[in-house]
């Protein structure tokens, strides 16, 4: 059976589209609202902001998350700011400049209605955030500031020195406390999602794990709203927190929903490069470094090898000498190319013999120029706690000699598949921030992860969600005894009882790093068919030896993290081969997806819109089964898919 | 470098725990400390023993979640980091490490080293917000605040909720955890409005819950990752006094 990929996209001209559309949908009345129970998995910037607003609204929600407080989402960690189309900087932003560039960015693999819709919404997060107590950054005379991302010619991105996305969340956090303080937001820490339960073919609730003592238990709800994240981590190695996952939005794949563009993956350039095998994550360096910091190799491969042999410091090697590779080949946007370019091209310097450290994997980011510019103080003001990060980890003063960077897996773009609405194919549950495919096509602008996660949460789903749920007012409290429930944690138990009995020779840790191993070589920033293919193949035999050889040690009814990661590995498992499968049906390079083959002369990504503009939404078929491949074709009213270009 | 380890075990909240000794070696000095436990971690489970539970997440010293007492101090001996920002270079070779978990009556132990921190949640609940509705809200420019103002509340904010204030303070206070957030926002006009009724409310639900009363002594600010300033008490300690004057 094929999915129904209504898009939902209101008619009319593009900026009326949103107005329109909500003036059309239904409301629910406050009496109503009250009888109706929403629960929000996931409380980072997506799942906190709409589980407030939607409290706000007066119905009852029910809000989970992993973490032992809602303020410890990976949102959380996000460093280096926010955009919006505000013009404060009266560089000629608008509405539509923000909306062309992140179509653009995303290289026209997403829907014009939606990113026009964010575009449009994101000037009133600011104004939302500003009023919870967010501390923006300011200028002397009081205002907001901003700072410049990739991808953009103009200043509009707002930030809370290197700690946005924590302040960002602790609003969120905080508009969440407020709820729950009136009694319409109940939060569940510690509460892992473990499966959906549909009725009917509508959501009609989940089961979760309580985390510190192991009990299944059933929630059920009029509609069920995903905001659990990206899954990034399928690589092992990535800029996400430990407990970032796929398995929420995959057991939904599972049940029925359409997921959405599974390989387009977002490198991000500018991570601390890997130091070891006993690496655990890996960490970011925020694009705003890209303001002021210059990225290079040497030109002459005798620097090179003196640097890896320590006879020269990068500050020995005489400005002639250096290649400032990505001024040399985008001089409009020089350092500040989108992050999928900024990523080849740091791996075609490495590739060619040119990467600065031991490993070979390394590029400088040099704030010489800008310190000599500006002075060591304005440097320390913009980014202290980033060059101070650094410094603790590497050993090394980046205000004495430049960073090393690398580029390392960050963000997916890819992930449930939603309507206009926010609705996935499954009635009733909802997808929104990283967990859903919408708004960034095939590569996300920086800054603007934040943006959606707040647009879906305050201001889209608070509406959306009314139409559905206009006709379930007269529809009963969701029961938790029937055979849908029952089968549901029937199969959980099921589940976690097999991880236990297996009792093999491997962790999931070592397992997990194999698979990490195997996608980072194959379905990393450079695709092959052949690398696909191989990959398709190796995940399947170790998806195999996981149910046959895994060690999970512990018992169901404990705190055991061992078995969290387990469950969470076998999703993983079966996620990295979908990524794998859809990279090798997407025969184009576009944006963070680079399939080898599809190159211009001078390298840059050749994207083919005769046969791939269109969101790739796979069907779950079975574990050892090939998905169906469904197709929502993009149409493109207002902008015209045109080659990207960054040069001049 | 290798280590000797003396970790707090404890099989769940009921539980009597102890300490139990590891030995872990070939670390390598770039290795982080929670990449160190990740490694005896690993070896305890392929000998079909338990790893040590500890929490953790972001690992860049952002989440607060990591929360573990090192050597007799929170997040090790080293000031100004979390416990996910130790490396093992900063221990002498050879050395004995003791890793307890976080002590303090508000904070009850779940499991070997984890903690139930719900009590932060709770007295955030009680006021720590500006009681704004979604959408019902000013230009982002129309309240101008002076640089030095929002500088400072950003330094307030910057706490992480860790709970090494409480943990350390003899007291067992969270007046630096309650301070923060009071002073973050009663250094904006958009927090003042409401900044007696919630400083009153927070420190209610503080004393409610069990936390200690706070003397000064100020070791709370010393073992703060953040350094979060003792200034923000006396702060907390003005905002209160005016609301009591005012009861
Ligand atoms: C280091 C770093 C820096 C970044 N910097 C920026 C930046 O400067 N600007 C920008 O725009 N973007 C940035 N991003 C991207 C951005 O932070 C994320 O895309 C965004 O925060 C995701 O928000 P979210 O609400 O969708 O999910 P998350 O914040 O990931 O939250 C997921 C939530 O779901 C919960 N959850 C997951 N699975 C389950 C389950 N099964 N059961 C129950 N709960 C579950 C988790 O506990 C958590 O609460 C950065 C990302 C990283 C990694
Ligand atoms: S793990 Fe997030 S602060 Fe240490």
């Amino acid at each position: 059976m094929a999915l129904k990929l209504d898009s939902k996209i209101p008619a009319g001209p593009l900026a009326d589209k949103w107005s329109n559309h909500k003036a059309a949908i239904k409301v629910v009345s406050p009496a109503n609202k009250r009888k109706l129970d929403i629960i929000v998995v996931g409380t980072g910037l997506g799942g906190a902001s709409a589980a407030a607003s939607l409290g706000e609204l007066g119905y009852n929600v029910k809000v989970f998350c992993i973490q032992d407080s809602p303020r410890r989402a990976h949102s959380i960690a996000a460093q280096g700011g926010i955009n919006a189309a505000k013009n404060y900087q009266n560089d000629n932003d608008s509405v539509y400049r923000l909306f062309y560039d992140t179509i653009k960015g995303g290289d026209y693999r997403s829907r014009e209605a939606n990113v026009y819709r964010l575009a449009e919404v994101s000037n009133l997060i600011i104004d939302q955030c500003v009023a919870q107590g967010v501390p923006f950054a300011r200028e002397y005379g009081g205002l907001l500031a901003n700072r410049s991302f990739g991808g953009a010619q103009v200043s509009r991105t707002f930030y809370a020195r290197g700690q946005t996305g924590q302040q960002l969340l602790l609003g969120a956090y905080a508009a969440l406390n407020k709820e729950i303080h009136n009694g319409t937001v109940k939060s569940y820490p510690r509460h892992e999602m473990l499966d959906l339960v549909i009725e009917q073919g509508e959501a009609r609730g989940i089961i979760a794990r309580n985390l510190v003592t192991g009990e299944i238990e059933r929630f059920g709800a009029h509609a069920v709203v995903l905001a659990t994240g990206g899954y990034g981590n399928v690589f092992f190695l990535s800029t996400n927190a430990m407990a970032s996952n796929g398995s929420a939005a995959f057991q939904c794949y599972r049940k029925g929903a359409g997921f959405a563009n599974p390989c387009f993956t977002q490198i991000h350039p500018t991570c601390i490069p890997v130091h070891g095998t006993q690496q655990s994550k890996l960490t970011l360096m925020s694009e705003s470094l890209r303001n002021d910091g210059r990225i290079w190799v040497p030109k002459n491969i005798e620097d090179v090898k003196a640097l890896r042999a320590g006879t020269k410091k990068p500050s020995d090697i005489a400005e002639e000498d250096r290649d400032y590779y990505l001024e040399r080949r985008y001089p409009a946007f020089g350092n500040l190319v989108p992050r999928d370019v900024a990523s080849r091209a740091a791996k075609e310097r490495c590739d060619a013999g040119f990467g600065v450290n031991e490993t070979g994997l390394a590029v400088f980011l040099d704030f010489k120029t800008a310190i000599a510019r500006l002075g060591k103080e304005v440097i320390k003001q913009r980014y202290g706690n980033l060059f101070d990060m650094y410094k603790e980890i590497t050993d090394t003063d980046p205000y004495e000699q430049p960073m090393q960077i690398f580029p390392a897996v960050h963000y997916t773009m890819g992930g449930i598949w939603v309507d206009y609405n926010l609705m996935t194919t499954i009635p009733g549950l909802y997808a929104i921030g990283e967990a859903n495919f919408s708004d960034h096509g095939a590569n996300r602008l920086g800054a603007s992860a934040l943006m959606q996660g707040l647009a879906d949460g305050y201001f889209v789903l608070p509406y959306t969600i009314g139409d559905y749920l206009s006709h379930k007012i007269q529809a009963p409290k969701v029961k938790t005894d029937t055979v849908a429930f029952d089968e549901a944690e029937k199969a959980v138990r099921a589940k976690i009882e097999k991880l236990l009995s297996i009792n093999g020779n491997q962790s999931v840790d070592d397992i997990h790093k194999r698979l990490g191993h195997i996608m980072w070589e194959n379905v990393g920033m450079a695709r092959t068919k052949e690398s696909l293919t191989t990959a398709i193949k190796l995940i399947a035999e170790l998806r195999k030896e996981f149910w046959k050889d895994v060690k999970v040690v512990g018992t169901a009814d404990s705190f055991n993290v061992e078995l969290e990661k387990a469950i969470r590995l076998a999703d993983f498992l079966e996620l990295g081969e979908l990524m794998a499968r859809d990279a090798l049906n997407r025969e184009e390079s576009c944006g963070g997806h680079f399939r080898t083959e599809h190159q211009t002369e001078d390298g840059e990504a050749d994207r083919d819109d005769e046969n791939f503009v269109y969101a790739a939404v796979w069907e779950y078929k079975g574990m050892d089964n090939e998905p169906e491949l469904n197709k929502e074709a993009l149409n493109f009213e207002f902008v015209h898919p045109a080659k990207r270009n960054y040069k001049d | 470098m290798n280590f000797t380890l003396k970790i707090w075990r404890q099989k769940d909240a009921k539980s009597k725990g102890g300490f139990q000794q590891y030995k872990v070696t070939d670390i390598s000095s770039d290795t982080s400390f929670l990449e160190m436990l990740d490694i005896l971690n690993n070896s305890l489970v392929h000998e079909g023993k338990e790893p040590v539970a500890f929490d953790h997440d972001c690992r860049e010293g952002i989440c607060g979640m990591c929360s573990l007492h090192i050597n007799g101090h929170a997040h090790g001996p080293e000031q100004g980091v979390t416990t996910c920002q130790i490396y093992m270079r900063q221990f002498p070779d050879n050395s004995t490490i003791t890793v307890e978990p976080w002590r303090s009556t508000a904070f009850p132990v779940i499991k070997d080293l984890v903690v139930n921190r719900g009590a932060y949640d709770q007295i955030l609940q009680a006021g720590g917000y500006v009681s704004v509705r979604t959408n019902s809200v000013p230009d982002g420019n129309a309240i101008p605040i002076p640089k030095a103002d929002a500088d400072e509340s950003m330094d307030a904010a910057a706490c992480v909720g860790c709970g090494a204030c409480a943990a350390t303070c003899k007291n067992g206070s969270a007046m630096l955890f309650v301070a923060a957030r009071v002073s973050s926002l009663a250094k904006l006009p958009q927090g003042r409005v409401e900044g007696i009724r919630r400083a009153k409310a927070m420190v209610a639900k503080m004393d409610e819950l069990g936390f200690g009363n706070c003397t000064n002594t100020g070791a709370c600010a010393a073992e703060c990752p953040k350094k979060i300033s003792i200034a923000h008490i006396a702060r907390l300690n003005r905002e209160f006094l005016s609301a009591k004057l005012k009861d």
